[in-house]
């Protein structure tokens, strides 16, 4: 017992808090990453699909002989012949009424509904042999009108997609809360705006990639999988190819990020499992850029029309929007393209006390890429349109844009509270986040800077955005609508017999952190050093079940189950050790990996020691006692639908009337996503959200002309923020953690993403605020903000 | 076609299609995978590797226009004992998410340090400019390049 001896006192908080750097790092900086398209598997094939050319067309007829004919192709295949293998999905959910779309297949069918569709798949030696042979597919096409405008996608004359459905509307929605009509009618001030958020994705830098794998023999599928949802793809590709689901292993190896993009069903993923089960052989995909710009999903796309009911102090009376939406020809599998929207017109007015609302939202087809869950989903429209809003009745009543803000948001004594869209809020702090925003950045310096610029004729513009954030969803989100997508999760945790813990954990990761963040709350409970746990993330066949990581979940929910089988291992190590050292249990505490007497801390001994006596020596043990040192916890979401967290974002810049271009100067957010669990980590979600919102802001957009066509569906085209344009963005928390759970962790992925974009709208309109004009027209382009001044004619 | 590269320092002598890119000859054929692809239209930097000295895209490059170069790769970054300076101050200001920018960040990162030890913040800002990275606020990556400024005077190739 090597360990005894010395004295150890109990640690305060262990590792939480603490700003550990990622242990997996290393092995990325070396270029030791394993991502899908790094693996080879013997005898693999590589897949490549032929696309619609056409937003919407008839599929006539297929020839695809010259293309069988190519040396070193193994199959090809069309969407009939992969239809007799594969089930059709419709994405819709039960907890959206009305809600509807059409059975969509893994390659098209009779029709493309929209340009990039897959059509055809090839299987070859290699990519670059099935690229050559889709060259000689000839399909014969009859074009068909495409829908491509959502403000006439409903119209009578516009044709409708999928005639079955009836008409172009997927989802429609109306909330009341209050006497909205009553508060306008009497109001002082109404201010109104068409808000528009341009159509953009979210290129995640690897594309998507997958092998799958099929072992006739047994029916197995393996599916190497860049993928964020294991087990929900697991189901799908049990249940759509008629698979045990015991057979079907999902891994995911090293992802290049995700951003809510990677959990989604896509026609090419389904066709290459697809073409493993036919050929009984591994097959890879990988998206190529041009391919992922038209068929990973899309995001945004909304045009509010939205006005503001503000009382002569600057009291929020009542809001009144009405959100239209594309989604492209289908609602996804299986989350639906419905819940941006409705998220969208349920988290309108969110951060303040405003009691009356009327929300419309029209989620309609039309024929363009699958809009689907993208980092934030719905946030950045409903604070887009709420804090420009906030903002235009501030200048008409000469307020001052944080002023209106503090006499408006949800207040300390109010909690817990619910919003007028039903929305429960535990405890937000609207108020601290104001008060210690307003401090980090010199307020009021800022201002009196900027009116000096002004005199020079430099126009600089601050804006604010306060913001709430939806995190730790439970079944409300999908479960309750018959989504087979788990809201619980788990964790098995094991003793090693060298005194090691293994922890494999159903969240998984993406390069946020979440191993290093598992291994900090195991080794804190537990009570062993951070050095001597491992974190097992990402496959079906190792981990426990659950809904793994989105919609910031992972540390809120995953953080639980790591929590709870650290106590239950605990637990049981401690039981063991009291047999062996003859004492009772409760005398005795795990510290740094070592058995001590829990009075004085002195050493009795190591983790190793009762690792060699369980599993090697258990003959020394008393008859019928079994030592459990692999214990398997799970943990359900509980007390609220989802744990809400809140903040506030301000952004600085100048604007160059006589080019239109936006510098920005600085950005701050202050954010409160309860306990910090690892502050290195959660500052660079909020800074990488940041950089996604500012992209929505300024650079992003999905361009598509009167065809359906998109116009700028490559990296050179397709403005992304880069290092240079980027401004410092400083992150400071205030922390209220959720008492629904002793961790007190909420999310923090989306934060950023929520408010960056309308800060940056309202500084915007705060530079043009001389010039008597604004814009409510994302991305802020220089040309739009050289036709709002007049510079060049507005189109 | 025959194309002869020293590659991390080691000679390679290998048989390609004329058509196949240099990121695809280094990760299909020699197993470097270390260098990732991301656009294969020279935009997104993933790809970066140096080609005698300089940061050059190797998707946009013809393994056979490497014939007789000196390849470095991010395999070739780091000795086998311990990361070097650069990929040290990376990991320290957690640089890095998803992991899949970073071969390019790093090798762009080197041969800008290895010519220009004394590039200022600006200077840094403007060469990363040519890799994308989706998952940090970019902040982290430039204060990682700063401090490995250290390493890198006096000529010194870290």
């Amino acid at each position: 017992m090597s360990a005894e001896g010395k004295a150890i006192r109990p640690a305060a908080t262990g590792y939480i808090g603490q700003p550990v750097p990622r242990p997996n790092a290393r092995r990325l900086l070396e270029g030791r990453g394993r991502y899908t398209d790094d693996m080879v598997l013997n005898r693999m094939l590589h897949v490549a699909f032929v696309r619609s050319p056409y937003a919407h067309a008839r599929i006539l007829a297929i020839d695809t002989e010259a293309a069988r004919a190519v040396p070193g192709v193994a199959a090809v295949v069309t969407g009939r012949d992969i239809a007799e293998i594969c089930q059709p999905w419709v994405g819709v959910l039960g907890h959206f009424p009305g809600l509807k779309s059409a059975p969509q297949y893994p390659l098209a069918v009779e029709r493309s509904c929209w340009q990039g569709e897959p059509v055809v798949a090839i299987a070859a030696e290699t990519r670059a042999i099935a690229e050559d042979a889709c060259e000689k597919v000839l399909v014969e096409w009859e074009e068909l009108p495409a829908v491509v405008d959502m403000q006439t996608a409903l119209a009578p004359e516009t044709p409708v997609i999928h005639e079955e459905l009836g008409d172009n509307l997927a989802f429609g929605l109306e909330l009341k809360a209050g006497s909205p009509e009553d508060a306008f009618a009497k109001t002082a001030v109404v201010v109104e705006e068409t808000f528009s958020f341009g159509r953009h994705t979210g290129v995640t830098l690897e594309p998507r990639s997958l092998i799958a794998d099929f072992e006739p023999g047994e029916r197995r599928l393996t599916v190497h999988h860049a993928t964020q949802t294991p087990y929900q793809m697991q189901d799908v590709y049990a249940r759509h190819f008629g698979l045990d689901e015991e057979k079907v292993r999902v891994v995911a190896p090293d992802v290049g990020g995700s951003f809510g993009l990677k959990l989604h069903v896509y026609g090419e993923e389904m066709a290459t499992c697809a073409l493993s089960i036919l050929l009984g052989r591994p097959v890879k995909f990988v998206a190529d850029r041009l391919e992922s710009f038209l068929t990973d999903i899309h995001a945004r796309d909304h045009q509010v029309r939205a006005r503001m009911a503000v009382s002569a102090e600057g009291e929020i009376l009542a809001m009144d929007v009405e959100d239209v939406t594309g989604i492209g020809p289908y609602s996804v599998y299986p989350r639906t393209s419905a819940v941006e929207g409705n998220q969208a017109i349920r988290l309108m007015g969110g951060p303040y006390r405003m009691p009356n609302y009327h929300g419309v939202l029209k989620v309609v087809f039309q024929n363009k890429t699958p809009t689907c869950q993208y980092r934030a989903v719905g946030h950045p429209i409903a604070c887009g349109v709420t804090e420009g809003l906030v903002d235009m009745a501030a200048r008409r009543l000469n307020l001052d844009p944080l002023e209106i803000r503090r006499r408006n948001v949800v207040t300390a004594e109010m909690y817990p509270h619910t919003s007028p869209t039903g929305y429960f809020f535990e405890r937000l702090s609207h108020e601290e986040c104001i008060a210690k925003i307003e401090a980090m950045m010199n307020y009021s310096s800022l201002r009196e800077e900027q009116a000096r610029l002004r005199e020079q004729g430099i126009y600089r513009g601050i804006g604010f955005a306060t913001f709430i954030e939806i995190t730790n969803p439970g079944p409300a989100f999908y479960g309750v609508g018959g989504a087979r997508v788990s809201s619980q999760d788990g964790c098995v945790m094991k003793l090693e017999p060298s005194g090691r813990v293994r922890c494999s954990v159903s969240v998984t990761e993406q390069g946020q952190g979440t191993e290093t963040v598992m291994a900090q709350i195991a080794a804190t409970h537990l009570g062993v050093k951070l050095d001597s746990v491992t974190v097992l993330t990402g496959d079906t066949q190792a981990t426990p079940y659950g809904g793994a990581t989105w919609a910031s979940r992972g540390a809120g929910i995953g953080g639980m189950t790591v929590l709870r089988a650290a106590q239950a291992l605990r637990g049981k190590l401690l039981e063991l050790a009291g047999i062996i050292l003859q004492r009772g249990p409760e005398t005795l505490d795990l510290r740094e990996g070592v058995i001590v007497e829990a009075d004085t801390g002195m050493a009795r001994m190591d983790l190793a020691e009762l690792g060699r006596i369980a599993y090697f020596r258990p003959d020394t043990l008393p008859p019928d006692f079994h030592p459990d040192l692999t214990v398997a916890r799970h943990y359900v979401p509980q007390g609220l639908p989802f744990a809400f967290t809140n903040g506030i974002q301000a952004s600085h810049l100048e604007l160059d009337p006589e080019t239109g271009l936006v510098r920005l100067l600085d950005h701050w957010v202050v954010e409160d996503c309860g306990t910090i669990l690892n502050p290195l980590l959660v500052d660079e979600q909020v800074r990488g959200g940041v950089v996604q919102g500012l992209g929505a802001a300024l650079f992003e957009e999905c361009l598509y002309n009167e065809a359906g066509q998109m116009i700028n569906g490559s990296l050179a085209d397709y403005l992304l923020p880069m290092a240079s344009e980027m401004p410092d963005i400083h992150v400071d928390h205030v922390s209220t953690p959720t008492q629904f759970t002793p961790l007190g962790a909420k999310g923090v992925g989306e934060a950023g993403t929520a408010g960056a974009a309308a800060a940056v709208m309202n500084a915007v309109n705060d530079a043009l605020a001389p010039f008597q004009v604004s814009l409510a027209q994302m991305p802020f382009t220089p040309e739009r903000i050289l036709r709002a001044l007049g510079k060049i004619p507005s189109s | 076609m025959q194309v002869s590269m020293e590659i991390n320092g080691k000679a390679v002598s290998i048989d390609v299609e004329p058509r196949m890119t240099l990121a695809d000859c280094l990760r299909h054929h020699l197993g470097l995978t270390g260098t990732h692809v991301g656009c294969e239209h020279g935009v997104c930097g993933a790809c970066t590797v140096m080609v005698d000295g300089a940061a050059m895209r190797s998707c946009l490059m013809l393994a056979v226009q490497a014939d007789k170069a000196k390849v470095v790769t991010v395999e070739g970054l780091s000795c086998d004992e311990a990361l070097s300076p650069l990929q040290a101050a990376f990991r320290k200001h957690h640089a890095l998410q998803c992991g899949f920018c970073t071969p390019g960040m790093l090798t762009t990162a080197h041969a800008l340090l290895s010519k220009e030890p004394q590039a200022d913040e600006t200077r840094v800002r403007e060469v990363l400019s040519g890799n994308l990275c989706r998952c940090t606020g970019y902040t982290a990556l430039v204060e990682a390049v700063l401090e490995a400024r250290d390493a890198y005077q006096g000529g010194q190739e870290a």
